[in-house]
């Protein structure tokens, strides 16, 4: 069996050998009619219909995984690609380092694992359910496609952990496998499991801000669980990692396009202020101080994601060797963390200080430290656009305590530059921090779509480079096709 | 390790203005050539073997990024980069775009480029083409899905239209690319044969639109080791291939642009894929396509039915035997004099691009024939040329 290569004998494109393993293909075939069920439902409204030009894989080397064609996306081959698997692997982390990495569950773990598994696959089917409506205000054909080629691989990751479910945890898999396709986001009844995932994405600016900010807690959490003793886990977030990098791939140039296309009408505008707003927007464009505001509520939503400071559940995945940390194997330590200790953002006495906490349990934050590294890096591109052009403006990450449902912070309120503030300061100034509804109304008012090949809306420059190498005036998505 | 160019090294860089640093390539590399600091991803010229494996899943195309150097960029430089250095100027001929990695291919095209005189750039409008995604360590296996005499039965030359079919294998190639061809077997001192490179004789769709495959023109020379070879494949065999090759001799992108085309025999084939290209995409182009192609006689004219149904509005043809009986001997300078008119009227204007492909004995008379036509309508053609050339539009390519 050739597991680099892909198999296309079943209904279900794979790289596991599934036509030898009848009773995870019986059960994945079960489970794909309603998959399609809720594509069609909760999918991309309005183009189920359109030829999208799509990145499909057709074997997990580098050679084969990125080839592109025009797709209808309910006949996207949605398959189960794992990264191929390493010679002798071990445990890397944790009480087991070093014995052989797990092909089975180990018995004892069999819940967390599960849990692990189901958290990050409910937040792929959701993202997708956000930005459903976005197809129709698309501000060109290459970013409707990029918009699609996001949903799609969304889609594909479901699959991957619904793989995983249904291979290895027999029964109580294949039902939390169903549940993935009955929680809605957004519905109050029946919510996706993590808060952000149930936030709405209104327009344009949300969207990149969401795959730049939110998809990049994604890109974390699978970094973390590729690192998993658990190898099947590993193998397939590894190849989830190279897909995942198309995301944040549209949210840093989708930012950074907009911002390009700001400055320069600002420039030619002659206005030197960018805090002269209502100038600005009549130029038909996003002014700068609006964008830091949507910044400041799509990273303060995502920090949430990465949960409490302090988690006895983290230090438990970890020692159990279920999940590392960021680039484990790259780390110069001992990758057991007992005496180890960790600096923590707290509250103590109405004050932010660092407290030193024991590394296990700060687990969650040692992730979320590496993220916003990461996050803070491509802000420095963004400005770095906005200096070339000339324009006197830098954006910057706001302060941890900012807007925080989850953790040591969620009962204060404070400032982007961590200064803590009373209630009413706070609604005094809220709207300067964050986008107000009249910010969202403006948003809105340019979320005009366009539709002709090689056209961009106004409130956006053009890409530097073609998807695929295509010239600038390719139809990435013909729309009306029947 | 670099491919040494002469005495130059052809770098691999990543553009820093496009990466977004999402280690996909560091990951993929197999034999950790790439590595990053808090600031940009970059590539160890000492380390990187050109095997091409991070170019397609970097999702930013930042990773297809080469120059040309007499000694490589440290890693200290490219960390401190913000934007990518432009191409130094060279001695060399070869420091034009990057037609190829591997040195062997490399100076196979520079032979077929002689006739240029200078370095070949290609057209402003041209896609970016793909080049090396497949080499002789690791050749992409296609097959045989067609193989036809293109020739006339009582004729002497045994040229044939080759289809071959990727499959579900990525191969992106466009019109005036070529592929490499290794015929199996060893020579008689038990090497492996030489590389053989072959234009590529569709458009970048495919035979059909999206087929997915592409064909080739391969004329059957006597003793050829690799061209015998090909030409027996029966359909369904498997053929190794590499590439694809070249970065200059490409179809312009630009509607407007007018393109004479002048050939003999299997040259002909980088103009079957350009033709097809604008009847495909952009059938009623304000640019003119002019063929001037040279046989010995009709039944030796490769394509010659099809060709005649190809409509004269969308290409001009312009057909010279040299070998017909009762007939003065014609060769393509000759067509090319006596369509002097329309031919100097077409380059006066700034978006003519002309491209000259196959055997090297026709370019001293091509190039007299432009200078005559030049000098008639009181044009200096060797400072034209070569501006022409630095502009990206005149292509040579002959063997």
């Amino acid at each position: 069996m050739n597991y680099v290569n892909v198999d296309y004998s079943t209904k279900i494109p794979n790289n596991v050998n599934l036509v030898e393993d009848r009773q995870v293909l019986k059960a994945l075939e079960g489970w794909h009619p309603g998959y399609l069920d809720w594509w069609q439902d909760m999918g991309p409204e309005g183009f189920q219909e359109s030829l999208v030009y799509l990145r499909t894989a057709v074997s997990v080397d580098p050679k084969g995984w990125a080839k592109f064609d025009y797709v209808r996306m309910p006949e996207y081959r949605w398959g189960v690609l794992l990264a191929p698997q390493e010679e002798g692997r071990q445990v890397n982390f944790g009480e087991h380092k070093g014995e052989k990495a797990w092909q089975e569950v180990p018995g004892e773990y069999r819940a967390m694992l599960r849990r692990l598994i189901v958290i990050q696959g409910d937040t792929e089917p959701a993202s997708v359910e956000q930005q459903r409506h976005l197809g129709k205000t698309a501000p060109s054909l290459y970013d409707m496609r990029n918009l699609f080629q996001v949903n799609v691989e969304e889609g594909r990751h479901l699959w991957a952990m619904v793989y995983l479910l249904q291979k290895y945890f027999g029964r109580d898999g294949r039902e939390e496998a169903d549940e993935l396709l009955r929680r809605r986001s957004g519905d109050p009844d029946s919510p996706r499991m993590l808060g952000a995932f149930n936030e709405k994405t209104p327009d344009w600016l949300s969207f990149f801000m969401f795959t730049y900010f939110t998809d990049r807690d994604g890109k974390m959490q699978l970094e973390a669980l590729a690192q998993s003793g658990f190898d099947p886990l590993s193998r397939s977030c590894r190849f989830m990692l190279t897909e995942e990098a198309h995301h944040m791939f549209v949210g840093e140039t989708g930012v950074g396009r907009v911002l390009q296309r700001t400055c320069e009408a600002m420039k030619a505008a002659g206005i030197e202020d960018p805090n002269e707003i209502e100038k600005v927007r009549a130029l038909g464009v996003i002014d700068l101080p609006t964008v830091q505001k949507k910044l400041n509520m799509h990273y303060s939503l995502t920090l949430d994601l990465f949960g409490s400071e302090i988690s006895t559940n983290a230090a438990n995945f970890y020692n159990a060797g279920l999940k590392g940390r960021f680039q484990e194997t790259k780390i110069d330590d001992d990758h057991r963390l007992t005496n180890a200790t960790y600096p923590v953002a707290k509250l103590v006495d109405g004050k932010i200080k660092m407290v030193d906490e024991p590394a296990l349990t700060a687990l969650n934050m040692r992730l979320r430290d590496d993220y916003s590294e990461d996050c803070a890096k491509g802000v420095e591109r963004w400005n770095k656009v906005i200096e070339k052009v000339g324009v006197n403006f830098r954006l910057d990450l706001p302060h941890t305590a900012f807007h925080r449902q989850i953790g040591e912070f969620r009962n204060i309120e404070a400032s982007p530059k961590g200064e803590i503030l009373s209630d009413s300061e706070w609604s005094k100034q809220r709207d300067n921090f964050l986008p107000s509804a009249s910010d969202g109304d403006f948003i809105n008012s340019l979320m005009q779509p366009e539709a002709e090949a090689g056209k961009y809306a106004g409130w956006i420059a053009p890409p530097r480079v073609g998807i695929d190498n295509k010239p600038g005036d390719f139809e990435y998505v013909k729309i009306e096709h029947s | 390790m670099n491919a040494p160019v002469g005495e130059l090294l052809k770098q691999h860089l990543i553009d820093p203005e496009i990466c977004i640093r999402c280690n996909t390539c560091e990951e993929t590399c197999p034999v950790d050539a790439v590595t990053h600091d808090g600031n940009n991803y970059v590539v160890d010229a000492s380390i990187c073997n050109h095997c091409m494996d991070c170019i397609p899943p970097c999702p930013t195309g930042s990773i297809d990024n080469w120059r040309v150097v007499n000694s490589p960029y440290s890693l200290e430089e490219q960390f401190s980069w913000s934007e990518l250095p432009p191409q130094q100027e060279m001695q060399a001929a070869s420091s034009g775009a990057v037609e190829a990695i591997e040195s062997e291919i490399d100076s196979l095209l520079e032979e077929a480029r002689k006739g240029l005189g200078g370095k070949p750039v290609a057209p402003h409008s041209a896609s970016k083409p793909t080049v090396n995604l497949y080499n002789r360590n690791k050749p992409l296996t296609a097959t045989v899905t067609g193989n036809f005499r293109l020739t006339h039965a009582d004729a002497d030359a045994d040229v044939r239209h080759i289809i071959l079919d990727f499959g579900d294998q990525p191969f992106p190639v466009l019109e005036g690319q070529s592929i490499g061809v290794v015929a199996p077997g060893t020579t008689a001192d038990g090497k492996p044969h030489n590389v053989r490179l072959y234009s590529v004789a569709s458009s970048r769709d495919g035979e059909k639109p999206n087929a997915h495959n592409l064909a080739l023109t391969v004329k059957r020379e006597p003793g050829g080791v690799c061209s015998n070879y090909l030409c027996d494949l029966p359909r369904g065999a498997k053929v190794e291939i590499t590439g694809p090759f070249g970065a200059t001799f490409l179809h312009p992108n630009d509607p407007a642009a007018n393109i004479i085309m002048i050939c003999t025999g299997t040259g002909s084939a980088p103009f079957r894929g350009f033709t097809e290209r604008r009847r495909r995409a952009m059938p009623d182009a304000p640019g003119r396509l002019l063929l001037f192609f040279g046989a010995r006689r009709p039944e030796e004219l490769p394509y010659f039915g099809p060709l005649q149904k190809v409509p004269e509005k969308l290409l001009g043809k312009y057909f010279c035997y040299s070998r017909v009986s009762g007939q003065p001997r014609t060769y393509v300078q000759d067509r090319l004099r006596s369509e002097a008119a329309t031919v100097a009227a077409l380059m006066k204007d700034p978006r003519t691009h002309i491209y000259i492909c196959g055997l090297k004995g026709m370019e001293t008379g091509v190039d007299e024939a432009f200078a005559d036509v030049c000098r008639g309508a009181g044009i200096e053609w060797a400072p034209l040329k070569s501006a022409m050339r630095e502009d990206g539009r005149y292509h040579v390519e002959t063997y």
